[in-house]
């Protein structure tokens, strides 16, 4: 049987269990991820199939943990980073920015850096502070850097698979509250959707509401309360954060002329307001109103008890769609 | 490794550290009864926040189970004009600054990131960041320096900064980076590790090689390793290295060896990652059942005394109980609230915006 039915985090444990079997130079790197098989258990059983070369719990250090898998990476290994939560990424931000980023591009493409930094990230587990964080934007802005959202377990399988092939560093936004989240996986077959592309989840015609990592299932929903209401909504989810795919989102504008982004991640300097002046400049004779954002506010992430105000949900994509509507 | 009381509560006497607790009068009779007290009142205060949690009161809880003398000792060993800049799991340090148990459990319970005004209590805000309280230590001690505040003799105005960072976050950058500045500068600084042997599942072998207190040594800053399940050891230890660096004698490195005897969080199995009997095994080694005993070998301590703490234990417990059970919730506006000290039009814009599709639904209800 080559379909099995996977929650989110399995997938990706099963996606690293595949690349790890395939090449003997994918390690696994970050705090807790032997024994103890991470905190989301993603790495579970890895350490007892791959031992202590290969899956490294390392001292608990960010910027090491990142600037160590650049050194094995000049030796051919391909590391698979894990950091703990969204807002621990910090730290290696240094190392992330100003060389894995750019070693490609300072080495005139001598040296090629396949790192994978995977980062469960996004909120509403009810988290103290710093574990909710949607810091895509702040990787999205840096070239050299492609960054991966998968929303359903297909996805998380295939693009941790391809993540791990790719020969460029690639950050794995991992959908932490949708880690239970299960889904059929086909593990044999690759998927014909490149993972840089973005796909169009559900088909539709009065507006486009795009969505990426665990926004998807909130896009999903919200297309189907609208459908009630006769509202027909296109949901695409982005996949890719970089690259992003214009041309799919442009696509499905030019159809429907509407456009609304929902986000976790501030609006405020969010990749939503990138991807907006993008449709405008292309799609600008085809909007019948201006693309609108639903994310979070110019705040700190809130402590948990109030962040069901801060995080987008179903009425604040209800209200985006019905003021998109009203134009 | 410094040790004054052994597990049995025999008492070995140690000549620097006697003088230093003989002149703060930190171990008579009734301030080694006091200790006890504490350590049984937060022991309390932490269990009952461990069945907040499995209540689903609590979104999440750190136990500091076992490391009880580390955190009394080190908390009475300050001054009151000392600042002293935590962790998360620094529940004994809070206690012993006098911040009622409930505004840790604030925190924990989501309704607010930081509970204290760290100015009025001369304790940093709970850090979770791991190592980035570090620094900021550091600094302080470099304002006092500034201040005139180090090095004039009176022991009662001097002021010291109590940095605290676990065996883990040992590894970070910015601890290795605050012993830089803190020796280049020689500010009035003591780094304060409790080595609870584990960081989440991860051994302190895994972060150091040699016992975590010759690590400031290549820094020039002195260092010691004391018994952290020793609430005397500890006494000793921090106040000696806080009067030191009160006086400009600049930073001092402490190690102390205690046991997490939980779980790291509510949300972790320790099972999985270590066997059930080096718990059992650090059990024998209790901080609280050791200073009972030197107690009752003084024959200071008697069974109402006993019963009394732990009534006032159990009341304590009670009291957190039911002061979170009454808790509401926050109202959502304070989302806006603080994000700057000054008027900013992007925050009060979306402030405003969130009002009014707030006020939609309210039209709804209204209308009904
Ligand atoms: C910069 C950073 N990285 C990772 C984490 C996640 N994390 C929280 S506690 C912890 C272990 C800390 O161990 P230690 O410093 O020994 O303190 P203890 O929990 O034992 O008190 C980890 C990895 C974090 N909070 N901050
Ligand atoms: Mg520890």
């Amino acid at each position: 049987m080559s379909i099995v039915q996977l929650p989110i985090a399995k997938a990706i444990t099963a996606g690293l269990r595949d690349a790890m079997r395939a090449d003997e130079h994918v390690l696994i790197m970050g705090e807790d991820v032997g024994v103890l098989g991470g905190v989301f258990r993603v790495t579970d059983g890895l350490h007892a199939e791959f031992g202590s070369q290969r899956v490294v719990d390392t001292p608990l250090a960010e910027a090491g943990i990142v600037g160590t898998a650049v050194g094995l990476a000049f030796r051919g290994y391909r590391p698979v980073v894990e950091i703990q939560f969204d807002g621990f990424v910090f730290p290696a931000y240094n190392q992330i920015t100003t060389q894995v980023a750019k070693m490609h591009y300072r080495t005139g493409g001598r040296v090629r850096m396949p790192l994978v930094i995977r980062i469960p990230h996004g909120g509403g587990i009810g988290a103290v502070e710093h574990h909710s964080e949607s810091p895509e934007a702040l990787f999205a802005h840096t070239a050299g850097l492609r960054i991966l959202a998968p929303s359903t377990a297909h996805d998380a399988y295939w693009m941790t698979r391809q993540a791990i092939e790719t020969d460029d560093p690639v950050i794995m936004l991992e959908p932490k509250r949708r880690y239970w989240m299960k889904g059929d996986v086909d593990t044999d077959h690759r998927p014909e959707l490149s993972p840089w592309q973005a796909a169009v989840v559900r088909p539709g015609t009065d507006l486009t509401l795009l969505a990426w990592g665990p926004s998807v299932p909130l896009a999903l929903e919200a297309a189907a309360s609208a459908a009630q209401e006769d509202v027909s909504v296109e949901v695409i989810d982005a996949r890719s954060l970089s690259p992003i795919d214009v041309p799919t989102i442009a696509d499905s504008v030019r159809r429907t002329g509407r456009l609304l982004i929902v986000h976790e991640a501030p609006v405020l300097g969010g990749l939503g307001g990138e991807i907006a002046a993008r449709i405008t400049e292309e799609c600008f004779y085809h909007l019948e109103a201006p693309v609108l954002r639903v994310g979070g506010f110019h705040t700190p992430y809130p402590p948990a008890r109030t962040e069901h105000a801060y995080l987008p949900d179903l009425d604040r994509v209800m209200d985006g769609v019905d003021r998109l509507l009203a134009h | 490794m410094i040790q004054l009381l052994s597990a049995d509560g025999t008492r070995t006497p140690h000549e620097e550290f006697d003088e230093v607790l003989e002149a703060g009068g930190l171990a008579t009779p009734e301030r080694l009864r006091g200790y006890y007290r504490d350590m049984v009142m937060i022991r309390a205060a932490d269990l009952e926040a461990t069945s907040l949690q499995r209540q689903g009161q609590l979104g999440l809880w750190a136990s500091a189970l076992g490391q009880e003398a580390a955190q009394i000792g080190a908390g009475h060993a300050a001054r009151t004009q000392d600042y002293l800049v935590p962790t998360y799991r620094e529940h004994g340090i809070a206690w012993a600054r006098g911040i009622e148990p409930w505004r840790l459990l604030e925190m924990f319970r989501g309704i607010s990131h930081g509970g204290w005004d760290p100015h009025e209590l001369r304790t940093h805000p709970y850090m979770i960041v791991l190592g980035a309280q570090a620094p900021h230590a550091v600094g302080y001690g470099m304002g006092l320096q500034r201040d005139g505040a180090v090095g004039t003799g009176d022991l009662e105005r001097d002021t010291a900064v109590l940095a605290l960072f676990g065996d883990g976050a040992s590894s970070e950058g910015e601890v290795a980076e605050s012993f830089t500045f803190a020796a280049s500068f020689e500010a009035p600084v003591v780094f304060y590790s409790q080595n609870n042997q584990w960081a989440i599942s991860v051994p302190t072998s895994v972060q150091t090689r040699v016992p975590l207190a010759q690590r400031s040594r290549g820094w020039g800053i002195p260092s010691v390793r004391v018994d952290g399940n020793d609430v005397l050891a500890v006494l000793g230890a921090v106040r000696s290295g806080l009067d030191s660096a009160r006086a400009g004698e600049g930073p001092r490195f402490i190690e102390s060896l205690t046991y997490r005897m939980a779980a790291h969080t509510t949300s972790d199995d320790a099972s999985r990652y270590r066997p059930g009997s080096e718990e059992e095994e650090w059990a024998e080694k209790d901080p609280i059942l050791r200073l009972r005993r030197h107690l009752a070998g003084l024959d200071e301590i008697d069974e109402a005394y006993v019963a009394t703490c732990e009534e006032e234990a159990h009341d304590l417990a009670m009291q957190l109980h039911h002061h979170i059970h009454g808790m509401k919730d926050p109202d959502p506006m304070i989302v806006f609230d603080n994000v700057y000290s000054e008027p900013h039009p992007i925050v009060d814009a979306e402030r405003e915006a969130y009002v009014q599709y707030l006020s939609q639904f309210e039209d709804e209800e209204a209308g009904r």
